[in-house]
């Protein structure tokens, strides 16, 4: 069973730990050999389950596991060929760094120097070579989670699971951390698959994004896919950086139609791969927050923007290279606008301010 | 931690005050530890170096005889060995059971509640006395006893077994049987702190459930081995009843040798038997304590 393929297809996987509830409910998936995925998710959305019955920690209740072409379902680990990497990392306390590495390979009866020179050598790929004698509780965060992936990566798994690997980081160090799962996953040319709930965490690193809510997958694709494109409401919230409106069908006109009942002026929308609506139907649409422009009202609107929305300015954040504008535009959603750092402050505006919130009629999406 | 008024100097008018408090707060442990711990101990200690009269009276002073008599008794070696057999034996089953036992209710109880249930099974034989504990095993093993009589019918045997009540087989059944509980807590304790994800990391690394025990479970239990060991230790070597009534007077331990001393008024010699024996029982505790540092393990 020399097979290095990571590629890996869940079909119709369903687990349940009680006998009546899914918490994973129907998961159909591809992963290609070596792609770098994120499961994204609220807690409890069933992500750190599927990872942990791609490991084999856990049993699907229905559906198959397949993994280089081979149906892993009932195979221990070890046969498997994965290796998991556990949230807070789950190192021995009582084993040195080098021992902790070199762990598999020990139960694998592997001799002890060859097992050394393997641990020692995988030490220095994640730069401890000075922290090899030391056991885990005198290392730092960033220190043990390289411990943890070192030890991980040692059996050469064809696919590695990483199960919130930098939730226990602080903001800086995750980011730099971050950085390193990548250049490990380049290095070994394996399959990664990380759980995560942060957003910036997924799209940052993966090549494969999987949102899921209550057990179900709402979305794959590529980052840029999924945070530009979200199919539907909950995804465009969940992954940010959209603003959603909801509204009534008014007009539909060949490649647009006209959305009403959010504002007192229609709002047009492209229909692209939406494929059909009509009159009457309940649509939402996302409108990226980069993508809205505020104008002083009275001011003439940027070229290609028709909507423009009067809305009272509610709280202004700083964010450095752009500014957060928390606007009333929409009575029961939140509604924001990412205007440039020095756009904003060649007219800057005040909490209170009445401004049209505005956007090139093409850059609206609808949602399913 | 945030210095408390009292800690500063700056802030705390009377030192002598906190001087005070400090005494007050260890004053219950010492009005325990003086009069019930040190000065018996100093008494013996004392006792240890007097004359006597051979027949009970005490002549103060300084001498060596007893602790010449009890070194140069050929019985004081004969007496250590065999106790330290039943400590050994005793050890060694109290151990292996302990252990098993903690292990199945820390990894294969899944249920809490389940678990402390079994855990409270465990003390069942301490809620009554140990005299009656070991007798409760004369009607199984004496001669006329449910295993001989079993042993019998089935035509294993066709002469009662004597080997099994009042005899050192007897001893080590009585102890293990009283301190296997002295193992289980301990053992039970630092098994519950080690975080299950250490052994899904195992098992994600291809460990066998040996694998497991040998390197993940057994070093991480350490301490709580060590401190049973302790009990048991110190408990079986300071021990004269159970090898009495459980040998049927067969065997005799350390610790019987001084309460026989003190019935024949031999004070100092069962004195310098009781120094001997503590100096003993100090050098085994540091020699575990040296091995497995329990205070680091405890607050770890």
């Amino acid at each position: 069973m020399k097979n290095d393929r990571g590629d890996i297809e869940l079909a119709g996987v369903c687990k349940s730990f009680d006998g009546f509830t899914n918490v994973v409910d129907g998961v159909n998936l591809k992963i290609a050999d070596g792609a770098y995925c994120c499961f994204i998710g609220p807690s409890g959305c069933g992500k750190t389950t599927i990872l942990r019955m791609i490991a084999g920690h856990d049993d699907p209740t229905a559906g198959e596991i397949v993994i280089g072409g081979q149906n892993v379902v009932g195979l221990a680990p070890v046969q498997r060929r994965t290796a998991m990497m556990f949230q807070s990392y789950a190192l021995f306390p009582h084993l040195t760094v080098r021992e902790n590495i070199a762990f598999a390979l020990r139960v694998r009866g592997q001799s002890r120097s060859d097992r050394l020179r393997a641990a020692d050598a995988m030490i220095e790929k994640v730069r401890l070579t000075q922290f090899a004698d030391r056991l885990p509780a005198q290392l730092s965060g960033g220190q043990q989670q390289r411990v943890a992936l070192a030890r991980a990566a040692i059996t050469e798994p064809r696919v590695l699971l990483l199960d919130e690997p930098l939730s226990a980081l602080d903001e800086q160090l995750r980011v730099q951390m971050r950085q390193e799962l990548r250049r490990m996953q380049q290095e070994l040319g394996i399959t990664f698959i990380h759980v995560t709930h942060t957003q910036l965490e997924a799209i940052a690193l993966a090549d494969l994004v999987v949102v899921m809510e209550q057990g179900r997958i709402k979305q794959a694709g590529p980052a840029r896919e999924v945070y530009a494109h979200p199919r539907d409401r909950y995804v465009a919230e969940f992954m940010g950086g959209q603003n959603v409106l909801s509204g009534r069908v008014e007009k539909v006109n060949g490649a647009s139609f006209t959305l009403a009942q959010v504002a007192p002026d229609a709002i047009e929308v492209p229909l692209q791969a939406r494929p059909t609506v009509s009159v009457g139907d309940k649509v939402d649409i996302a409108v990226r927050r980069d993508d809205v422009a505020l104008v002083r009202p009275g001011r003439e609107l940027p070229p290609g923007c028709t909507t423009s929305l009067p809305s009272r300015v509610l709280a202004i954040e700083y964010q450095g290279y752009f500014v957060k504008v928390m606007l009333d535009t929409v009575p029961d959603d939140e509604f924001v606008a990412y205007v440039p750092e020095k756009a904003f402050f060649a007219d800057p505006f005040t909490v209170g301010d009445v401004v049209m919130a505005t956007w090139a009629s093409g850059s609206a999406l609808p949602l399913a | 931690m945030q210095p408390s008024p009292t800690q500063s100097p700056a802030q705390s008018p009377t030192p002598s005050r906190s001087n005070l408090a400090g005494w007050l707060y260890v004053l219950p442990l010492v009005l325990v530890l003086v009069p019930f711990f040190a000065a018996p101990i100093l008494v013996v200690l004392a006792a240890s170096f007097f004359a006597t009269d051979g027949f009970g009276g005490l002549t103060p002073g300084f001498t060596l005889a007893s602790y010449v008599e009890v070194l140069h008794s050929a019985l004081t070696l004969k007496l250590y060995l065999a106790t330290i057999k039943f400590t050994v034996l005793t050890w060694i089953f109290t151990l292996i059971i302990g252990f098993l036992v903690a292990y199945f209710l820390v990894f294969h109880v899944r249920n809490q509640l389940l678990a402390i249930g079994l855990f409270l099974l465990c003390t069942v034989p301490f809620w009554t006395s140990n005299i009656i504990r070991m007798i409760s095993w004369i009607p199984l093993l004496g001669k006329e006893g449910l295993i001989n009589q079993v042993l019998l019918a089935l035509g294993v045997i066709r002469q009662p077994l004597e080997v099994l009540l009042f005899s050192d087989l007897a001893v080590v059944i009585a102890y293990v049987h009283q301190l296997t509980i002295f193992m289980i807590v301990p053992i039970f304790n630092s098994m519950a702190r080690i975080d299950k994800k250490l052994i899904e990391a195992a098992i994600d690394a291809g460990a066998s459930r040996f694998d497991i025990m040998r390197l993940i479970v057994v070093p991480m239990s350490k301490s709580g081995i060590a401190l049973g060991t302790i009990f048991v230790v110190s408990i079986v070597m300071g021990d004269f009843f159970v090898v009495k009534v459980m040998s049927g007077g067969g065997s005799a331990s350390v610790v019987s040798a001084f309460y026989e001393d003190v019935g024949v008024l031999q004070y100092p010699t069962a004195a310098a038997s009781a120094v001997l024996l503590t100096l003993v029982l100090v050098a085994i505790v540091s020699l575990i304590l040296r091995t497995v540092d329990i205070r680091q393990e405890i607050t770890r």
